[in-house]
């Protein structure tokens, strides 16, 4: 069974680059863990031993932008913060998926309120949202795990057609 | 002789006709001044050795919207030596709101003054450093005042751009 069993009936495996690049990334998803208020909490939670997040490869939250791939919105963002997350994402390299966790992420959740931004797709490429206020960890795990299904499925022309402008943005 | 009364006795003597109301709401002692005779209230209450109030707790406003006089500042300080905490008032009527800071009296006074600023909008003259706290440098609005719609005013708040 597995990859052992396969190596010794032939010494060799097919496959395309596509799926071998597709799969090494969705097993080493590396968060930027935007913990901006109480969802932040979860989201620690979900690192922790009962609920670790080491299994789906993604313990390595990064504190800084350079080193991440995807985007963790833990929190209510305000319009003063839509700055600095959009900076933050800006920042880092492509590919990257973001993750709004969380109800006021999502839609401003109960903050009906001049100073909070009614939800961050405004502003950011969202892939998946996560209901809850905060999301239970299972439920940042599960998130998680649809990002991966979502990365398992590019291929390497998905990004071709970027323009430079698009990369040089990313760099800045 | 009582405390509030010993607070309201001392304040009349030195500032008379200045001191406009006194009101004794729940036990919360409250002294509303001319707004011009706030920063020698403040310097008094504070240096007087028999009151010592030395410790500014809070500074917020009042909007009443319809009253010709539409603003109240209003302060909370507090005397260690008394333990008690006294709250005063001052009504200001001019158009923008104006009124002389406390800052030199309490140098709590600076973040306070500056939120109830950023809120209301009441200048507060020979402030340190009179700029906005929680709102955006270059928003031009005050949310606290009664005119300001809860969900804020559109495009007066700017996103990134979302980029394609």
């Amino acid at each position: 069974m597995g990859l052992e069993a396969k190596l010794q009936q032939d010494g060799f495996i097919t496959t395309t680059i596509d799926a071998v690049v597709a799969w090494a990334r969705k097993s080493s998803v590396w968060p930027m863990p935007m913990g901006i208020s109480c969802c932040a909490i979860e989201m620690i939670a979900a690192a922790d031993p009962k609920y670790d997040i080491a299994r789906f490869g993604s313990e390595v939250m990064r504190f800084t932008p350079r080193q991440c791939d995807l985007m963790i919105v833990a929190g209510t963002v305000t319009y003063k913060m839509a700055q600095v997350v959009r900076r933050i994402y800006d920042q880092m390299p492509e590919p990257k998926w973001v993750i709004a966790m969380g109800a006021c992420t999502s839609s401003g959740g109960m903050y009906r309120s001049y100073s909070v931004v009614q939800g961050i797709d405004q502003f950011l490429p969202v892939d998946v949202y996560t209901a809850g206020c905060p999301p239970r960890p299972e439920n940042l795990l599960n998130a998680l795990m649809t990002i991966q299904e979502k990365i398992g499925k590019t291929k390497a022309r998905d990004f071709q057609n970027r323009t430079l402008a698009d990369l040089e943005l990313a760099q800045n | 002789m009582d405390l509030k009364e010993l607070i309201v006795e001392k304040v009349k003597e030195k500032f008379g006709s200045a001191l406009e109301e006194v009101t004794d709401f729940r036990d919360d002692l409250s002294l509303t001044i001319k707004k011009d005779q706030i920063v020698a209230l403040g310097k008094f209450l504070k240096e007087d050795p028999d009151l010592e109030f030395i410790m500014c707790r809070d500074i917020t406003a009042i909007d009443w919207a319809t009253r010709k006089k539409r603003f109240t500042a209003v302060y909370h300080v507090y005397s260690f030596k008394l333990n008690y905490t006294l709250r005063l008032k001052a009504n200001i009527d001019d158009d923008p709101p104006t009124i002389q800071t406390v800052t030199s009296v309490w140098r709590s006074a600076d973040w306070y003054e500056r939120e109830t600023f950023d809120m209301y909008g009441i200048k507060f003259i020979n402030h340190p450093d009179l700029r906005r706290m929680y709102m955006p440098e270059g928003f031009e609005y005050h949310p606290l005042r009664k005119d300001f719609p809860v969900l804020g005013i559109p495009g007066s708040l700017p996103l990134p751009k979302r980029a394609e």
